[in-house]
């Protein structure tokens, strides 16, 4: 794994340099669309971690934990406010990720079960209605099921791994 | 999330009067705008290098390559879709798979519209149509810049720790996914 990344962008750049390309000019105007999802983040980014350390401060969110106490004996409580607000924003998911990142370390294992969660899981309930919006279907309810397989299954697996097979 | 933004505010409030915890409370709210402000200037210059990088892979022609690859596995999940559907879902997934969201999701709704015209019933929902929503809902990717960037700003040692078992949950999660519409959705 320590070779893959790199081993990936410095293909990228040569494949780019044989083709000819103004590889530079690329990167530059690569790296721009960079800022501009950074900009775009931050409101939301702002919006989500002042509400999650007002949660945290509270105590609200140990009363929320012990709600779930039940649930959280295979998944841990720690992660399951990213892995409910998930399917539904995902600027709200980065925030909650952000906040479980600071709060437990990213190299604990919360947070990289958390990483794996993020990595594995889409904002599914968005992409639901973004995705039928424009189309004459009325009926679309069926599809619901289906996408939460891939959501279960990936929060199942992320905690999996990093619990049992020690990724 | 207006609601759930909204609720998580006026909750903790609520709670903070009862746990006789309001200023604790309050100043946590500005610890948290301050964590954003610092969060998203490390995030930034990850994120840049990446997006970067990848303009640079899309123009020597990995998308070509990616939808390539991809024509096997889209006529297995749409057997039944037409040409010019299977083109624009060709884009949606390789543009998902290289982490271009932005290019995706445009091109997913195009697809979602020839599959509409495609659709002999269309106040319901085709098979196709819903196998293309569950996919993307389900979205592999190779390299989760996202997520490395805010490790990165999280101060990780390692960032890339998480990639290989992002790459098998989200696989072993898309492919069952996938499979499930394909063998039960009627």
């Amino acid at each position: 794994m320590t070779y893959a990344i790199p081993a990936i962008i410095a293909a990228i750049l040569i494949i780019a340099l044989v083709k000819k390309q103004n590889t530079y000019d690329l990167f530059i105007s690569g790296a721009a669309d960079g800022m501009k999802i950074a900009a775009n983040i931050f409101p939301p980014l702002l919006a989500v971690l002042t509400a999650a350390h007002m949660l945290r401060a509270s105590g609200t969110l140990d009363i929320i934990i012990n709600l779930l106490s039940p649930v959280t004996r295979l998944i841990p409580a720690e992660v399951m406010p990213l892995a409910l607000i998930r399917p539904l924003s995902g600027s709200g998911a980065i925030g909650i990720l952000t906040e479980i990142l600071n709060e437990h370390g990213a190299d604990s294992e919360i947070g990289r079960i958390a990483s794996v969660i993020m990595g594995s899981t889409e904002t599914t309930f968005y992409c639901l209605c973004v995705y039928f919006a424009k189309t004459r279907a009325k009926h679309t309810l069926k599809a619901v099921p289906f996408a939460a397989v891939g959501d279960i299954v990936g929060i199942v697996t992320a905690v999996l791994l990093i619990r049992l097979a020690k990724f | 999330m207006n609601y759930i933004w909204c609720a998580m505010v006026i909750v903790s409030i609520i709670v903070s009067v009862i746990n006789g915890r309001v200023e604790e409370t309050l100043s946590s709210a500005f610890e948290g705008a301050e964590s954003a402000v610092s969060t998203v200037l490390s995030f930034a210059g990850v994120m840049c290098f990446w997006t970067g990088i990848m303009k640079v892979a899309e123009k020597v022609g990995l998308s070509k390559k990616a939808e390539k690859l991809l024509k096997p596995v889209i006529n297995f999940l749409f057997p039944s879709a037409g040409e010019e559907a299977k083109r624009y879902i060709a884009v949606n997934m390789s543009a998902n798979l290289l982490g271009m969201g932005n290019a995706a999701t445009p091109e997913g709704i195009l697809a979602m519209r020839a599959l509409d015209r495609e659709n002999p019933r269309p106040e319901y929902a085709s098979r196709n149509m819903c196998m293309l929503v569950v996919i993307n809902t389900a979205s592999i990717q190779l390299i989760p810049t996202t997520i490395i960037a805010l490790r990165a700003a999280a101060g990780s040692a390692d960032p890339f720790s998480v990639i290989l078992p992002i790459w098998i949950s989200s696989f072993t999660a898309a492919t069952l996914a996938a499979l499930s519409t394909r063998l039960f959705l009627r």
